[in-house]
C-alpha cells in the first residue's frame, strides 16, 4: 500500500550544479608551487567565476595564501620561487614567461593582511597607482581619487583631510584606503589575503558590505581564517589542506554539509 | 566522529541529544497509556496523562533555550549546525506528539462510560500500536543517526493514513445508524485522528534524522494514503 522512495531516487530528483554557465575569469590547471625544494601547492584545479567571490579557507600552511600569490605573481619578486601548470585568465596562461606583470598586476590587484598605506597623503596613496599606470588630467585624477574611495565606502571620513596622511587612520580606515587604491587602478580582479583579520567587528562589517558591493563589477577571491566571514561573503569556497585542494563548490553547500571528512572536521572545529 | 578541540562544545551538543531522547521517551508513554486509557475507559490514567505533559513543554523549552545559548557561543558548522537545528525541529514534533496524546486523554474523560463498538475499538488500538512502533523506530533512529532507519518509518507512514479512513469510514457509519452515537463517535474520531496526527509527526522527525545524517531534504513526495478528506458515505447504501 505505502509506495517507497528509495534515498538514491530522491538524489537523482535534485537540480544539477549552480555553477553551470557562469563564466570562469580565472582557471587554474594542475598548478604546483615550490618554496625552493618544497612543494607548497600540489596539482590545483579550480576556477574562479567572473564576478562571484570565492573564499579560500583551511588551517596554516595549506598554501591559499601561496595560491594567491600566484594569481598576480606576487612570487616572482622573491628567488627560488616557481610555479609550474596554468593559470588562465580570460583564457591567456599568465604563468608564460612573456607576461608582463605590471599589467597583470593592474589587472589582478591584491589587498593584504596588514593595511600598508604609503607613508604619503591619503590623496597620493590613491593617485600613485593611478600614476603607474596611465595619464590622466588632474581633474579627472580627482575625480578618480573620490570615486574610488566612495567605492570603498571611505569617502565620507577622509573627505575633508585627503592631504593627511594615510598613517594616521584607523586600522579599517587604512585597509579600506588600500582597497581605495585597488580599485583605483580598476582592475579585473581583486585578491584578499585575510583583509579583516587585524580589524574590529564594525570595520570587518564595512569590509564585507564593502565586498558584496564590489562583486557586480570585480572577480574576488579571498582568503579568510573566519569561517563565518567565507560562509557570508562567497558564493564558492574552497578548502585547502596541506598543499591540496580538498573540497571546492557552492558555500550554502560547504557550510552545512561538506562532502570530505576533512572538510568538516576542519569547519567544524575538530581539527586544525 | 571525532571530538571537537574545545571539549565544552561536544558537551552541550550530547547533553542537548541526550535531553531530546529523554523527551522521546516520555512522549512514547504518553501515547501508549492514552490509548490504554481510551480503550480500557479509564479516565484516571487519563488524568495522569493530562497532568504528565507540562513536563514535556518545559523540556521542550529548554532545548529551545540550550539550542539558541550554543548557537550564540559557538557559531556551530555543518554536522553540528544540522545536529542542533534537528534538536530543535524534533522537540518540536516531539511536544507536539504529547499535546495530541493529551487531547485523546481528555476525550477519554468526556466518553467516560459510553459504550463503544469493540470492532472500532480494536481498529483505534491497532493503529495506535502502528504508531507506536513508528514512534519507537524513529527515536531508535535518531539515538543513532541512523539515516535508513528514518527513511523505512518514513515510508511505512502510508500504512496508518490508510487505516485511519477505513476508520472514518466504519465511524460514520454507526453515526448515521443512531444519531445517539454521534457523542462519542466523534470523540472516537478526533482521537483516530490524533493519532493519525502522530504518525505524521514521526515522518517529519524521519525526515529531519535524514536531513542530520546526510544534509539532504527529503521530498515532497512521501506515500500519503489518508483519503478521509474525501471520503463519504452514502445513506441510501448503508
Amino acid at each position: 500500500m505505502s509506495e517507497s522512495v528509495s534515498a538514491a531516487e530522491i538524489a537523482a530528483a535534485r537540480p544539477v550544479s549552480s555553477t553551470q554557465g557562469l563564466k570562469e575569469k580565472i582557471t587554474v590547471r594542475n598548478l604546483r608551487f615550490y618554496y625552493g625544494d618544497s612543494l607548497a601547492l600540489k596539482g590545483i584545479d579550480l576556477p574562479l567565476y567572473d564576478r562571484k567571490v570565492t573564499a579560500f579557507i583551511g588551517p596554516s600552511g595549506c598554501g591559499k595564501s601561496t595560491l594567491l600569490r600566484v594569481l598576480n605573481r606576487m612570487y616572482d619578486l622573491y628567488p627560488g620561487q616557481r610555479a609550474e601548470g596554468e593559470v588562465l585568465l580570460d583564457g591567456n596562461n599568465i604563468l608564460a614567461p612573456k607576461q608582463d606583470v605590471n599589467i597583470l598586476r593592474s589587472r589582478v590587484g591584491m589587498v593584504f593582511q596588514k593595511p600598508t598605506p604609503f607613508p604619503m597623503s591619503i590623496y597620493d596613496n590613491i593617485a600613485f597607482g593611478i600614476r603607474l599606470y596611465e595619464k590622466v588630467p588632474k581633474s579627472e585624477l580627482d575625480d578618480r581619487i573620490e570615486s574610488s574611495l566612495r567605492r570603498a565606502a571611505i569617502w565620507d571620513e577622509v573627505k575633508n583631510k585627503l592631504n593627511a596622511s594615510g598613517l594616521s587612520l584607523s586600522g579599517g580606515q587604512q585597509q579600506r584606503l588600500c582597497i581605495a587604491r585597488t580599485v583605483a587602478i580598476r582592475p579585473e580582479v581583486i585578491l584578499l589575503d585575510e583583509p579583516c583579520s587585524a580589524l574590529d567587528p564594525i570595520s570587518t562589517a564595512k569590509i564585507e558590505e564593502l565586498i558584496d558591493e564590489l562583486k557586480s563589477d570585480y572577480t574576488i577571491a579571498i582568503v579568510t581564517h573566519n569561517m563565518q566571514q567565507a560562509a557570508r561573503v562567497s558564493e564558492n569556497t574552497a578548502f585547502m589542506y596541506l598543499g591540496d585542494l580538498v573540497e571546492f563548490g557552492p558555500t550554502s553547500k560547504i557550510f552545512t554539509s561538506p562532502t570530505d571528512s576533512r572538510t568538516q572536521d576542519y569547519i567544524t572545529g575538530r581539527f586544525g | 566522529m571525532t571530538e571537537h578541540t574545545v571539549s565544552a562544545f561536544d558537551t552541550e551538543l550530547s547533553s542537548l541529544r541526550s535531553t531530546v531522547v529523554e523527551m522521546g521517551g516520555f512522549a512514547e508513554k504518553m501515547v501508549e497509556d492514552a490509548t490504554r486509557a481510551l480503550v480500557r475507559r479509564d479516565p484516571d490514567l487519563a488524568q495522569t496523562i493530562i497532568a504528565a505533559d507540562i513536563r514535556l513543554d518545559n523540556l521542550q523549552r529548554e532545548v529551545e533555550e540550550r539550542a539558541i545559548l550554543t548557537i550564540a557561543r559557538r557559531q556551530p558548522m555543518a554536522v553540528d549546525l544540522r545536529e542542533i537545528v534537528s534538536a530543535i525541529r524534533v522537540a518540536g514534533d516531539i511536544e507536539r506528539i504529547g499535546d495530541l496524546a493529551k487531547n485523546i486523554a481528555k476525550r477519554t474523560v468526556a466518553i467516560g462510560n459510553q459504550f463503544q463498538p469493540p470492532k472500532i475499538v480494536v481498529g483505534v488500538q491497532h493503529m495506535s500500536d502502528l504508531v507506536q512502533e513508528q514512534l519507537k523506530d524513529v527515536l531508535d533512529g535518531y539515538t543513532q543517526h541512523d539515516a535508513d532507519v528514518a527513511l523505512a518509518v518514513w515510508n511505512r507512514d502510508g500504512d496508518i493514513d490508510a487505516l485511519y479512513t477505513s476508520l472514518f469510514r466504519e465511524l460514520l457509519t454507526y453515526m448515521m445508524e443512531d444519531p445517539r452515537n454521534i457523542g462519542f463517535c466523534t470523540h472516537l474520531l478526533f482521537s483516530a485522528k490524533n493519532i493519525e496526527r502522530i504518525g505524521d509527526h514521526t515522518t517529519n522527525i524521519a525526515e529531519t534524522i535524514n536531513y542530520l545524517v546526510t544534509g539532504e531534504t527529503l521530498g515532497p513526495e512521501r506515500p500519503k494514503a489518508d483519503k478521509s478528506s474525501f471520503t463519504t458515505v452514502d445513506i441510501a447504501k448503508s
